[in-house]
Parts: C-alpha cells; structure tokens; sequence
C-alpha cells in the first residue's frame, strides 16, 4: 500500500552491524590499493575509558577542601629511585614524546614554550633532539629508541631525563614509520637517511633484548651519564603487571605505560585498532606490580593514552599514577582539528574532528608536516601560549576534583575516592560498581 | 701510563676518571674480568688499554679515543661510537658498533650476530667472520668483511657498503651484490690499511649494497615489510 509520501511495502536500506558503512570503505579501499592502511592517532573504537568511572566527592564522612582558599599541591618529583638529579614538576601533566620530523619545528617549539611555562616537561622522539626543542623546554626527557636517529652523547647529557622507549599504545611491538614526504633535507640529515624515501624504524632495540639486557643497557646510560638523569623506561599497554616489573627490575626511576588511545605520527589502522589494551585496564595492574615490589610512590608511574581533561588527569593519579602524559590532546590545544580548516580538510577528504593522515605532512594546521609554508601557520609563541593555557586548565580541573574529594594534595587522591559506571570499568579497575561494594572477581558473590 | 686495577676499582670510578681524562693522556685497566660498560662516554684523544676481557657496551657512545681490548668484547662494543677508534683484539659478540656514527671499529676474531646493525657511518673491519644479520638495516658507513658472513646480510639495507672477502651465507631482503667501482676500491684500501690488514687486499673482496627497491611502500614489495 502506498501513499503520497511514503512506499509501505518495502523496508528502509538496512546496513550491516558487521559490514558497516566504514568497514566497507575499510574493503573497498584494500582492494582498490592492496596495501595496508596508514594513519595517524590513536584507536578511534569506544573502549571502557575515564569517563567510566565517577568522583564521588566528600559529604559528612568526608570533608572538602575550601576551593581557592586551601592549599592543593600538584607538584610531582621524577626519578627519586637511583638518579643524583631527579626532576621536580609544578604540574604532574606532561608532554608525551613527538618527534621532531612526525612534527614540524614550530609545533615542537610550542610545545617547548608551553610546558616550560608551567613547570612541566616535554619529550623528543624519532629523530633526535633539536636545539629549538632544547632551548624551549626548561626540562627535556630525551627518548632512546630502537632507531637511534640522532642519537648521541652529548644530547644525553644535555637531556634533564631519558626515557628509554620499549613500545608506545598505538602499536605495541610495532616499529615506527615516516613516509617520504616527510623525509625533508633537516628531518634526512638528523635521521643519517636519504632525502623524501619512506623511513623504517625497528620495533626492537638494536643491542639488547629483554629485561637482563636492559638492566645492563641502562646502567651502560647511567654511567654516561654520571647517574644524574632520571631513566624512564616506556611500554605500550598489554601487559602492564609483567612490563611494569621487568622494567623495575632492571633498574627504571620512572615507568611509562601508554594505553592504545595514545596517538602515533604514522601506523597501520589495523595495528593502531587491535593491538594493546586501553589505558583503563593498564593502570590497576601496573601499580599492583610497583605495590608489590614496595615501590609504588618510589618509582614513580606516569600513564598516558586518551588524557583529555582535568578529570582524566584526577582519575589517573586516584588510580595510582605519579604523573599523566599527554600527546594527541596537546596538538589539538595547538590547533589540530580547528574547525576554521573545515574547506582545507575538506580538500584532504576529511572533516575537522577526523582528520587522521597526519603520516602524509600535508596537516592545513602546520604541525605534522615538514612543509616549511604549512609549518609557517604555526606560530611557535601562540601555540604555546594556548599549550600553557591548556595545561593550565587540565592541572586547575584535577585541582579542584582533588579539593572537593578533601585532598590537600593530587597525589592524595585513591581508589577510594572513585566508583565505576560499568561492569567492564569495574572488573578492570577493581573499583566498586557505583552504589554496590562489589566488582567482578571480588569475593562473596 | 695511568693504571686502573678493577679488582681495587669499582666502574662508577673508572668511567668518572676515564670520562675527565685529558687528550694525550694514557690508561691502562687490568682486570676487567668481563665487566660491562667499560670506559664509556669518553669524549677526549687519549688511549685506554682493557687489559682482559669486557663485558656489554664497552666504550660505548666513545667520541675520540683510542681504547684497544687485549680480549674478547660483550654484547654492543662500540655502540653508537662517533669518532675515536675501538680495537677488539679477540672476538666480538652480537652487535658489535651498532648505530655507530663514526670512528673505526676493528675487530681481530670473529663478529657475531648483527655486527654493524642500524650502523650510521661508522667503519667496521672484521679480520674473521661475521653473524647473521650484520649490517641489518645500515644506513652509511663500512662493513668490511674479511671471512665469512652468516645469514641475512645487509637486510633492509638503506646505503651502507659492505665488502666480503669469504662466502656470504645468504643476503637480506634488498641486499644484493654491486660492482665494485674504482671509489669502493679506493673506500676498501683505505680501510684496510687502517685496520692494519696487510694479508689481503681490495681485489680479494666483493662488494654488497642496496637495491634500493624498498625505499618506498609499494605493494609488489608487501612480502618485504
């Protein structure tokens, strides 16, 4: 039967749970190219995350802190364990390492500029350390990855931290990759490449392969060194207990868990969406490894992966995080995604919010490119006064969840302190489902 | 001649000593007894002397000196060496001048797996045999092979030269054998006489480098990634 409007005898289009429109594109697309898709960013799929979980603030058995009247400390210290020279924070929210190469200049300045400017740190990457990074950034954690591109001493010593990358969220066992058009005359001659090919970097370090190796490895950076600087080591999220005590055992101050939400400059979609666990899941088990060990609080744990917001930031540290890192948040902060770009995207065959090809340099926002006139649109001290602005906020917003739940400090902040939404944020977090006591696996049920 | 003896010394005093030596200065370490990360991060022209074997990294990120080993070497001599020189008197184990940027390597034994692995212009020189995956992913500098090479050399090789004198077990994805040209003859003497190689010469060698066809994705090549 039909009227004007509508035929009632056939259905509506129905598309596929399983071949989505996406997933068919995903198809189309192999066969149209036969090779893998690359992207940057981190996992686009809805996971149990921070916003799973819930403050539940102070009321008669607890009381509040006053809010701009009470003293909320959010200082951080890094590398008390073996370093003669740990580094000390006003903010416990840093910036994650990006190289200088997968970002352009100006973007790394700005990064640079913003965190110096509220105490924190911020991190090289692939590729080596820059002078503009190193003159921006009052303290500077410089990477030690299995490519060794620019690596050498005297970036060592000049290095406030060093953070030995075993693996990163978005692609843990993975190697990295920067494609050629990225490959500019600067990026080639730090990296020892030829100019514009597509770089390879392995997924494992070249002289030493698991934890007896590293404890050797890293004392071997100590004494380069003179035992001054704090030694990170970073692991991707999959086994958090397990990489977080081998990490400790062979010698780490500090420990970096990045969860799969953490962004990269260049992976396969299929490794960024499949490969590792979400920063949720990660950190419970990490600090059940330092707790056992008897040195939660001693060596300290930084998470990163998906920290958007002062809430993450409050969430991570009740967890039992030292410190939070931020990546993919901070390029947006510095202009990643901006809706004024919506006719540039559009020219790239993306929107403002997805756009993802960060691997092929030709970002209308000027930060994952080397194209020196898109890397001009970036002004160094701009972005790094909304890098400021931005961190800023994050620290104020955990702030102010810390004093409403009467902690006079960040790191007062517990488990305590929090309940879960979901079953799955419960059974990860062994946090309480909001208004029970009770998570999955706890006993008694 | 300054002597350091291990046995009365610990490391964090040897390197400190060793890391303020001043150029022209001379040290001996005796009885090392296979420790690692012996005489690392020098950064001044003098020679050090481990007398004995040396563990993981030794003289590892070296910048300028000279340090001989009257033994056998551990686990990444040499690593990310920028300039100086590092002689291995007895054998070498795997990854041997990784990621080095610079300076000459020579090895008098054999080399084991992944000798000269991610190697950025250093100059290594092997009078015996070389592991499986030497020069893995080399990107400039040479590998001079003066006996055999195991599996795998040169894979994913980006523009690293390697000569072999002996027989190479089997060549890496995109490695492949390239004429020898008046400049890599003249690369190889150099290098040879450096290291001291007098009982061969250039036109024993065969030469090895990149084919080049990985350098950008392509899916013909997707066997190779």
């Amino acid at each position: 039967m039909t009227d004007h409007n509508h035929d009632f005898t056939k259905t509506e289009p129905r598309f596929s749970a399983t071949f989505d429109p996406f997933t068919i594109s995903q198809i189309q697309r192999a066969a149209a190219t036969g090779i893998y898709d690359i992207r940057g960013g981190g996992t686009k799929r809805k996971l149990p995350h921070f916003d799973d979980l819930l403050f539940l603030g102070a009321s008669v058995s607890r009381y509040p802190l006053e809010g701009y009247r009470e003293r909320c400390g959010t200082d951080v210290v890094l590398g008390t364990r073996f370093a003669k020279k740990p580094i000390h924070l006003k903010t416990p929210v840093t910036i994650a390492g990006m190289s200088f190469g997968a970002l352009s200049a100006q973007a790394k300045e700005a990064l640079g500029r913003g965190a110096s400017a509220v105490g924190t740190s911020t991190t090289t990457g692939d590729g080596g350390m820059t002078p503009e990074e190193r003159g921006h950034s009052s303290t500077l954690v410089y990477q030690y990855l299995p490519s060794r591109y620019g690596m050498n001493p005297d970036d060592l010593r000049r290095a406030d931290a060093i953070e030995v990358v075993i693996g990163q969220g978005a692609k843990p066992g993975g190697g990295g990759m920067l494609l050629g058009q990225k490959i500019s005359a600067r990026v080639a001659k730090m990296r020892d490449l030829p100019e514009g090919i597509d770089q390879r970097s392995a997924c494992r370090h070249p002289d030493w392969t698991g934890p007896d190796d590293l404890e050797i490895k890293i004392e071997e950076l100590r004494e380069i060194t003179n035992w001054e600087k704090p030694i990170y080591v970073k692991v991707g999220a999959s086994r958090p207990y397990y990489d977080i005590s081998l990490a400790v055992k062979a010698g780490a101050d500090v420990v970096v868990l990045d969860g799969m939400q953490g962004g990269t400059a260049a992976t396969q979609e299929v490794f960024i969406e499949h490969v590792g666990l979400p920063i949720l899941a990660a950190i419970r088990p990490a600090v059940q490894a330092l707790q056992d060990l008897g040195l939660h609080r001693k060596v300290q744990l930084i998470v990163s992966g998906g920290i958007r917001t002062g809430a993450d930031v409050a969430k991570a540290l009740a967890l039992g995080a030292d410190a939070v890192a931020i990546g993919t948040a901070a390029l947006i902060a510095l202009g990643d995604q901006n809706p004024e770009l919506a006719a540039e995207y559009a020219k790239l065959g993306s929107v403002p919010g997805a756009y993802d090809d960060w691997q092929d340099g030709r970002d209308p926002a000027g930060i994952t490119t080397q194209d020196p006139a898109l890397a001009a649109r970036l002004d160094p001290i701009m972005g790094g006064r909304r890098i400021a602005n931005y961190l800023s906020v994050l620290t104020m917003e955990a702030q102010t969840i810390a004093r409403a739940c009467g902690k006079s400090h960040v790191h007062n902040l517990e488990p305590e302190d929090l309940v879960a939404l979901t079953l799955e944020a419960a059974a990860m977090t062994r946090l309480p489902l909001a208004g029970t006591d009770w998570y999955p696996g706890k006993a008694g049920f | 001649m300054q002597i350091i003896d291990m046995n009365t010394t610990d490391l964090r005093a040897l390197n400190t000593a060793l890391q303020a030596g001043e150029a022209g200065s001379a040290w001996s370490v005796h009885n090392p007894a296979g420790r690692h990360a012996l005489a690392v991060g020098l950064m001044e022209d003098m020679t050090v002397t481990i007398d004995g074997h040396a563990g993981y990294y030794a003289a590892g990120m070296n910048q300028k000196a000279q340090v001989t080993i009257n033994g056998n070497a551990g686990q990444g001599v040499a690593e990310n060496m920028m300039s100086g020189a590092v002689h291995v008197k007895g054998n070498a184990s795997s990854s041997a001048g990784a990621t080095a940027q610079g300076g000459l390597l020579v090895i008098e034994g054999d080399a084991g797996a992944r000798c000269g692995i991610s190697m950025k212009g250093v100059d290594i020189v092997v009078r015996g045999s070389v592991g499986h995956m030497s020069a893995f992913m080399g990107q400039s500098g040479n590998l001079v092979v003066c006996g055999d090479a195991g599996e795998a050399l040169g894979d994913s090789l980006y523009e690293t030269r390697i000569f072999v004198r002996g027989t190479v077990k089997g060549l890496g994805a995109d490695c492949e054998e390239q004429p020898m040209t008046e400049q890599d003859r003249t690369i190889l003497a150099g290098l040879l006489e450096r290291a001291g190689v007098t009982d061969c010469t250039p036109a024993d060698f065969r030469r090895y480098g990149s084919a080049r066809t990985l350098y950008h994705f392509h899916v013909d090549n997707a066997s190779a990634y």
